[in-house]
């Protein structure tokens, strides 16, 4: 939920080639490590499950708080399920929900940018100051005054884990679009004083077509950046829920959910806190290192 | 400076309606409001519910109902808990000086430590200084705090049983041994919370600082002699500082957030940990007050910072 400042609207980042900008990426020492570990991770939660013989929902007592070992590589929890299996799933869940917030946040980001930055006038206007007073919500309590309030109605029209997933991914999105539409907006003004856009227009060109065309291409740069920036902090903004133990319900073992049980028994397993946590960590890491790495490659000018 | 503080003063209260507008709405559009239970509740007849739903204003349309709701927020009435029977305000002054004092000395902690680590990342910069602070504060915001807060329960308390990790809500303060367990219980929460927000705060400082460094007036300052402390203080920290407060401004938000799930961890008993604990009691006057307050807090937090630039940028304090 964390707003990142540092995708504050700036210079235009230059479109350049894709494949220059990959290769600056992929030269880069650290941006190489982060994909490498990302990629990983991915692949571990995608095939993890296929191959990994371990249940992640078998409850056996006979079974519980085993330390890691053979037979169950991360142990087991309280219930005697296994944790690397629970760990492979709930990867996939928040990642999931990371990925789909972005998603919704960048496209409302970007839309609502584009209209204030494009129109200019009093939409303009009206949209920046909804965008700030955005900006100054109590995100945290308020996303939990909102599961809080709807999460059962939600639960009981859609599913317990479908509905859920909507109403967390709608919410983190709807938290997390300001930054990116600061940032297409001040991109959108600054074009819009150069000399190709006026021509278009001089030439007659739709409004549609210019944005299409002209304005949307340019500013592709820095809206990838924020939206690899923004799969970090949603991933984040959903642990956060799971910890506090108002997200899904108790049987989907998102990464959250995992240090929310855990915590309980720091003092006996301590090993229940470490995999889950470090998954967070390793995971946001990358995906932060990438996104700031991404930044420099695309505006070599930065820093 | 006085009317640029009326000013933002008054910028704050379309903000605060704003935000108790929607705090209101989510209630009001909510179809599982406090009355839920009285409607599947069968020893309630129709009548009866009618009765209630009229004694408790909630037939009249939604318009009224918010400007009644607004008018006694802003009175200080938030209502009495459903639980404890206790006014919802009461509830809250109990709590929130726990809240403010974990939150103002962890921020006032990084605060120290940001700026020196960050002036020094910025004036060595590519050097492997630079590198080594920027890649721990890289980790820094990168972990949650709900996770570095267990690390630090499980190093320091639970391997070498140096603190407790249960914040003591009974202890009295009233000599020197109280005194040292008190500020014992609190290392841990304020640590979380430094550890999050020096992170935050040093990118900040060291990218600012990164600005000021080419500029022609520490080239004239140089030429005029002026020693390198001087030069870095007193004309590029100056600087430096005001897009600083501009991101901080922006990062209040995340502040409280950091602090909520800190207090969660380790039983702190503020503001926070109150909310959770009405959101599992389903306790909607409670839930309610506190979504406001953080809000509240939050504007107030936003003009500290807003008084702040006026302290560090005479541009604004004389109305340019």
């Amino acid at each position: 939920m964390a707003i990142n400042t540092d995708l504050a609207p700036g210079a235009v980042a230059p479109a350049g080639s894709k494949n220059r900008v990959w290769e600056r990426l992929w030269g880069d020492r650290t941006a190489q490590l982060a994909l490498v570990v990302l990629g990983m991770l991915m692949l571990a939660i995608a095939l993890g499950p296929l191959l990994y013989s371990g249940s992640p929902s078998t409850i056996d007592f006979a079974r519980a708080f085993l330390p890691p070992g053979i037979g169950q590589p991360l142990g087991t929890n309280d219930l005697g399920q296994d944790q690397l299996a629970r760990l492979l799933i709930g990867g996939r869940i928040s990642l999931a929900v990371g990925l789909a917030a972005t998603l919704v946040g960048i496209s409302l980001g970007v839309a609502i940018g584009a209209l204030a930055g494009f129109c200019g006038g009093w939409v303009d206007v009206v949209l920046m100051r909804v965008t700030d007073l955005f900006l100054a919500l109590p995100q945290l309590p308020l996303v939990l005054l909102v599961v809080y309030l709807l999460g059962d109605s939600v639960r009981r029209a859609l599913g317990p884990e479908r509905g859920i997933f909507l109403l967390i991914v709608l919410l983190i999105g709807g938290l997390s679009w300001m930054s990116v539409a600061r940032l297409v907006r001040a991109g959108f003004l600054s074009l819009k004083q150069r000399t190709f856009v006026q021509a278009a227009v001089a030439l007659g060109a739709r409004p549609w077509g210019i944005v299409k065309t002209h304005l949307l291409p340019n500013i592709l740069g820095p809206v990838i950046v924020a939206a690899t920036i923004g799969v970090g902090n949603a991933l984040l903004a959903e642990s956060t829920l799971s910890f506090l133990g108002v997200g899904f319900p108790p049987d989907v073992p998102t990464w959250g959910r995992m240090l929310y049980d855990a915590q309980n028994y720091i003092e006996s397993a301590p090993y229940l806190v470490l995999a889950p946590g470090v998954a967070i960590f390793l995971t946001v890491l990358c995906i932060n290192t990438l996104g700031d790495r991404l930044r420099d490659s695309l505006d070599p000018t930065s820093r | 400076m006085l009317g640029y503080l009326l000013k933002r003063l008054l910028i704050a209260i379309p903000t605060l309606l704003a935000i108790s507008a929607v705090i209101f709405f989510i209630l009001a559009l909510a179809p599982s409001n406090p009355l839920g239970d009285l409607a599947t509740n069968p020893a309630i007849t129709p009548e009866v519910r009618e009765n209630i739903v009229r004694s408790l204003g909630l037939d009249q349309p939604i318009p009224i109902r918010y400007l009644k709701w607004t008018v006694a927020l802003f009175s200080g009435n938030l209502g009495y808990s459903f639980t404890s029977r206790l006014p919802v305000v009461e509830l809250i002054a109990q709590r929130l000086p726990v809240t403010l004092w974990v939150i103002g000395v962890a921020y006032l902690l990084s605060v120290a430590l940001a700026l020196p680590l960050g002036i020094v990342a910025a004036l060595r910069h590519n050097t492997w200084v630079d590198r080594a602070i920027t890649t721990l504060a890289f980790m820094g915001f990168s972990t949650p705090p709900f996770f570095s807060g267990l690390v630090l329960i499980i190093v320091l308390s639970v391997r070498l049983g140096w603190l407790p990790f249960i914040y003591d809500n009974q202890l009295v303060v009233s000599d020197l041994e109280s005194m040292g367990r008190w500020l014992k219980q609190s290392i841990m929460p304020i640590a979380t919370l430094v550890l999050f927000q020096t992170a935050v705060l040093l990118r900040f400082v060291r990218a600012a600082m990164l600005e000021e460094i080419p500029q022609n007036y520490v080239k004239t300052a140089r030429a005029k002699g002026l020693g390198r402390w001087r030069i870095v203080t007193l004309h590029m920290l100056r600087n430096a500082l005001i897009p600083v407060v501009t991101l901080v401004a922006l990062d209040i938000p995340t502040i409280f957030t950091g602090a909520l799930v800190t207090e969660q961890v380790f039983r702190v008993p503020g503001i926070g940990a109150l909310l959770i604990e009405s959101i599992y009691r389903s306790d909607t006057p409670v839930v309610m007050g506190i979504a406001f307050i953080y809000a509240v807090l939050v504007v107030a937090f936003n003009l500290v910072a807003d008084l702040l630039y006026g302290v560090i940028d005479p541009r604004v304090r004389h109305g340019h």
